[in-house]
């Protein structure tokens, strides 16, 4: 824009965001903002030292979150930011790590990195935006794709059964699992502040509508009729076992949080066994 | 009889294929790749030809899926770009080891990082060395007939090696252009069914990459060599049986103006179009330049390189790959050693160019003429980059 610059008000977020990367690149009605602006309500809410705090993403529609908060942050290639985070938290154990990924890049390209560290209970917080699909390359299907739902490699509707993500987390090691929508924002905001303030991987999957390409294939209507369809269909069960808890478009979306326990974390075995800086079976004796 | 169409060329990439009766293809989506990927998808879906469509998790899979399929006696093809081409290069050279005619479109796009989506030869350059065939398509027309071409390059029985075609990303996958498509007849006339020398069958067991000692190991890569060395003989016969049927000349070197230039200006891909609107601008103002578009990347074609440069003073090259620290691109560097032995070698001058999309003009490559002229022995130099 040329001429005189237009003063405009301050937004309550602007201390965590990079306000001179606004336009944001996501469409209208996608969830991811409303998802983005959930984290940021969380970090708020605890008022977390912006220098103790990074953010790494891998690429997709929901990686961008990485390039519009205003702290340290890494937009890692396709699949690699838990690796990418890792590292980041094993050089600074010091500091919070928040990934924030695609369903497709945390689980299909760059899977076998979620369930590793899920295993070996790398401390981190891991957002994970499930709009059922790869957004950002055109809506192809993903391993989040529901059982016949159209995307633009599975014209017919998908013949694949998908992953149920909370369920995985969980039997692979995480902490603390929990999944809403992009319509549970509050609860979504208490949520990551409390995976936040706990030890460990932790692991937060939100149902997010993609009306430009998601919705429009699967003729979901808008994304408010999205929205409405989480309204009408999701169930809060806290505490039930993750494996029944589904996404059932049709029939029941279960939502809540399922997991919350305490394990040694990847660290405190390391400096255990490796260091033998804490009496080895002190550690071993907390697994058990 | 072709018909002639408009259409976008990553849609007619797709529909090549499909003229080449694939069984499967495994595909995983990338910018600018991603259309071949989807309409691949809608044409197995929509039953106009009966092969499967593999939607995997990744680059690594769509290769690694594809060696299975073709070790199975398959006709397959799959298509990426950029980080996926890099992502599957640990497969690369056992789909070549292993001598499986695998087809593949790369959409030519920068290497991360920092992260760029837009067109450069980054991508194929980090990968060169894979013993694949390699083709660069200039416009919509070669994108066709070089998919057709290369399932009878790969598979020809002197041959059985994977091949690959360059396709630049956006400047062609996203262009509609008018082409001819060629009719499923003709093709049919032109690739025979995939007859392979060796595959899995439970009827005939046969082990695929298995252990090579030091003992062997070096006559199996030199076996390697020559056979993509040697396969530079069926790829120009292949290029005559497509002249005969469909009236279009392929070369692995093909010369624009070149008779009495002084510089010739090397280019692969698309800017072949653009340099040689440069050549015609720059005879009007009399200068003696030509153009010299390499058509087949690997094997490199030695002696037709060097017959059409013959008497050239200069030769101007693109390219459109860094290659870091080195002593200039991978062109040139190819094209250095082509001359080292020469008694009267041309002066080979080097320009980085058009890097992640960046706009290459008919006048950039008249500034690159005028400025290889004038040299005096050989540079390496980055044309247009603000300091
Ligand atoms: C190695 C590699 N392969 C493919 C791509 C292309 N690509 C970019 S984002 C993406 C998928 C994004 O899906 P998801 O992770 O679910 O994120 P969303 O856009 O849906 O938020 C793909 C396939 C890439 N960048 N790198
Ligand atoms: S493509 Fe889908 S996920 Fe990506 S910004 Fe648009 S609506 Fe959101
Ligand atoms: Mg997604």
């Amino acid at each position: 824009m040329r001429g005189k610059k237009r003063e405009l008000p301050g937004h309550p977020m602007d201390r965590l965001l990079r306000v001179d990367r606004i336009p944001h690149i996501w469409c209208s009605g996608c969830g991811i903002g409303t998802i983005f602006g959930g984290v940021l309500a969380a970090i708020q809410k605890l008022d977390i030292d912006l220098n103790k705090l990074a953010m790494v993403s891998g690429i997709g529609c929901t990686g961008r979150m990485a390039g519009y908060i205003k702290v340290d942050s890494f937009h890692t290639t396709h699949g690699r930011a838990i690796p990418f985070a890792t590292g980041l938290k094993l050089a600074r154990p010091d500091i919070k790590v928040i990934v924030a990924s695609g369903d497709g890049d945390l689980f299909a390209i760059g899977g076998n990195h979620l369930i590793h560290a899920a295993r070996r209970n790398i401390d981190m917080t891991v957002i994970c935006v499930n709009n059922l699909n790869y957004g950002m390359t055109g809506g192809q299907q993903a391993p989040s794709t529901p059982l016949g739902f159209k995307t633009t490699t599975t014209p017919e509707g998908s013949p694949e059964e998908p992953f149920n993500f909370c369920y995985l987390a969980a039997a692979c090691g995480a902490v603390y699992v929990a999944r809403w929508t992009a319509l549970h924002i509050r609860l979504l905001t208490n949520s990551i502040a409390e995976a936040l303030q706990k030890k460990g991987f932790t692991f937060i999957e939100i149902l997010c509508p993609c009306p430009s390409v998601f919705g429009r294939r699967n003729k979901m209507g808008n994304a408010l009729e999205t929205l409405k369809l989480y309204h009408d269909r999701s169930v809060i069960k806290n505490e039930i076992d993750p494996k029944e808890a589904g996404i059932d478009l049709f029939g029941e979306i279960v939502v809540g949080k399922f997991v919350d326990r305490e394990r040694p974390t990847f660290i405190d075995y390391y400096r255990s066994i490796v260091c033998h800086e804490t009496p080895e079976d002190n550690v071993i004796r907390i697994a058990r | 009889m072709g018909k002639r169409i408009g259409m976008e060329v990553a849609i007619a990439a797709a529909e090549a294929v499909a003229l080449c009766r694939i069984d499967m293809a495994a595909v995983y989506p990338i910018t600018p790749q991603s259309h071949i990927a989807e309409h691949l998808s809608d044409i197995v879906h929509n039953g106009q030809i009966d092969a499967e469509f593999l939607t995997v998790e990744s680059e690594h899979s769509a290769m690694s899926a594809c060696v299975g399929a073709s070790a199975a006696g398959a006709r397959v093809y799959t298509a990426t770009s950029s980080q996926g081409l890099i992502l599957m290069h640990e497969i690369l050279p056992i789909a070549s080891a292993m001598r499986l005619p695998i087809v593949m479109g790369v959409c030519n796009r920068a290497v991360s990082g920092p992260l760029n989506i837009w067109n450069d030869h980054s991508d194929i350059m980090h990968v060169r060395e894979c013993g694949w065939i390699q083709l660069f398509a200039e416009n919509g027309q070669e994108v066709i007939d070089m998919t057709i071409q290369a399932f009878k390059m790969a598979e020809h029985p002197e041959v059985m090696l994977p091949a690959l075609v360059n396709i630049d990303g956006f400047q062609l996958t996203h262009m509609i252009e008018p082409m001819e498509m060629p009719s499923q007849e003709e093709v049919d006339k032109f690739l025979p069914e995939r007859k392979p020398f060796a595959y899995l069958h439970p009827d005939k067991p046969v082990s695929m990459g298995c252990f090579n000692m030091p003992d062997i190991f070096m006559e199996t890569m030199k076996a390697k060599d020559m056979a993509l060395r040697n396969s530079k003989k069926t790829i120009i016969k292949v290029w005559k049986d497509w002249a005969e049927i469909f009236g279009r000349e392929y070369q692995p070197v093909e010369t624009y103006k070149m008779k009495d230039a002084e510089v010739a200006i090397v280019t692969m891909g698309s800017m072949g179009e653009t340099a040689s609107v440069a050549v015609d601008e720059m005879r009007k103002a009399k200068m003696k330049v030509g153009l010299v578009k390499i058509k087949l990347w690997r094997p490199f074609p030695e002696e037709e390189f060097k017959a059409a440069v013959k008497g050239c003073k200069t030769i101007a090259i693109m390219d459109r790959a860094v290659s870091f620290g080195g002593v200039n691109g991978p062109v040139a560097a190819e094209i250095k050693s082509l001359f080292y032995h020469e008694q009267e070698r041309p002066k080979i001058v080097d320009f980085i160019m058009g890097l992640g999309g960046r706009d290459v003009r008919v006048e950039d490559f008249i500034s690159m003429a005028e400025r290889a002229k004038k040299k005096k022995e050989d540079t390496f130099e980055f044309l247009g980059v603000r300091e």
